[in-house]
C-alpha cells in the first residue's frame, strides 16, 4: 500500500499528512509534484490542504487544471480512493469530482480551533472506522469553508448518503452544516477539517486516525 | 491575427451570501453613507486574446469564462468584446 500525496506551489499540509500516515500510522507514502501525469504504483491519493497556486481566482482553480489531476480523475473514476482535506475539498470540488463550492466564511474569520462532527459513514470507505452518530472532533483552519450549494441539490445528497460528516456547532455558514461529503460511489471523501493533525497524540487528540487507517482495512 | 480586447465582469449569484460585501456596506455607513441597501463584490478581468476572427475570440472567452474566470456554482458572468484596435489592421 503506497499513498501518493499531491504537492501544488503552496500546499501546506502534505507532510502533516505524511506524518499521520507514515509516522503514526505506518502506511507507506510518497510525494505527487503537480506536473507529474501518471498514479503507476499508487494505491491512494491524498490533496492535501494550504494554497495551492495561491488560490487565486479562487480556492482550488487554478489546481484544477493541473496535469496530475487528471490521472487523479481516471483513478478516482476506477473507483480508487481520493481524500480531500481543506484546500484538497475546494479542489474536488472545482474539478467537479463533488458537487457544490467552498466559499467565504460567513464570518469572514479565518477561523481555528477543533470542531465537533457527527459522522454518518454510509458507503464512504474512508469512514468505515467510525459508527453512524459518532462525535469526533478534528481541527479546522479555513478562511474559506461555507460549503454552498442549491436546496435541490442539497436534498439529493442528504438523500443519497453524501452528507458524511456535518458540524454540531456550524462554525462558518456551510449549508445543511456540512462539513464533508462524499461520491456516491463512497472511494472519495472531502472535508474542509483536518484528521492528518488528530492522528499523533502529541498534537491532541487522536479521531482522525479511524479515517486514515481505513486505508489499512 | 487581431487582438480582442475582452472584459469579464464575475458576480456573486444573487443566492449566494456575500459577507464581504456586507463588511464593505457597514463601513460604508461607518463612513457616514447611510444609504447603501446592497453591496455585493465581483471580479472584473480584463484580457487580450488572439483569434482569427470575432467569432472564434467569442467562443474562446465563453469557454475560460465559463470554465476558469466563473465558478457557476456560486457566480455569473458578462462578456464584452471590443473590436480590434485600428492599428492592427493597418
Amino acid at each position: 500500500m503506497t499513498v501518493g500525496v499531491l504537492v501544488f506551489p503552496g500546499s501546506n499540509c502534505d507532510r502533516d499528512v505524511r506524518w499521520a500516515l507514515q509516522g503514526c500510522l505506518g502506511v507507506s507514502t510518497t510525494f505527487l509534484w503537480h506536473e507529474q501525469r501518471h498514479l503507476d504504483g499508487i494505491d491512494a491519493v491524498v490533496i492535501p490542504g494550504g494554497f495551492s497556486y495561491g488560490d487565486y481566482l479562487r480556492c482550488g482553480a487554478i489546481a484544477r487544471f493541473a496535469p496530475v489531476l487528471e490521472a487523479v480523475k481516471a483513478f478516482a473514476a476506477a473507483g480508487g480512493p481520493v481524500l480531500g482535506i481543506c484546500n484538497g475539498f475546494q479542489v474536488l470540488t472545482e474539478m467537479g469530482l463533488l458537487p457544490g463550492a467552498l466559499t467565504r466564511n460567513a464570518g469572514l474569520h479565518f477561523i481555528c480551533e477543533p470542531a465537533e462532527l457527527r459522522v454518518s459513514p454510509g458507503a464512504c470507505r474512508w469512514l468505515q472506522g467510525y459508527a453512524e452518530g459518532d462525535a469526533i472532533r478534528l481541527p479546522i483552519a479555513h478562511g474559506e469553508g461555507r460549503y454552498q450549494c442549491d436546496p435541490d441539490d442539497l436534498r439529493r445528497l442528504e438523500d443519497n448518503g453524501q452528507v458524511v460528516l456535518r458540524y454540531a456547532a456550524n462554525p462558518n455558514g456551510s449549508v445543511g452544516d456540512v462539513a464533508g461529503l462524499s461520491n456516491p460511489a463512497g472511494n472519495v471523501l472531502g472535508l474542509m477539517p483536518h484528521p492528518e493533525r488528530a492522528c499523533d497524540p502529541a498534537t491532541g487528540g487522536v479521531d482522525g486516525r479511524p479515517l486514515l487507517a481505513s486505508l489499512l482495512r | 491575427m487581431p487582438t480582442f480586447h475582452a472584459r469579464v465582469q464575475v458576480s456573486l449569484r444573487p443566492s449566494v451570501l456575500d459577507p464581504a460585501g456586507e463588511a464593505t456596506r457597514a463601513a460604508a455607513a461607518r463612513l457616514g453613507v447611510d444609504g447603501v441597501r446592497r453591496l455585493r463584490i465581483g471580479k472584473a478581468i480584463e484580457l487580450e486574446l488572439e483569434a482569427a476572427d470575432r467569432a472564434t475570440a467569442q467562443s474562446q472567452l465563453e469557454l475560460i469564462s465559463d470554465r476558469l474566470l466563473a465558478n457557476p456554482v456560486i457566480e455569473n458572468w458578462t462578456l464584452e468584446i471590443s473590436e480590434p484596435a485600428a492599428a492592427e489592421h493597418p
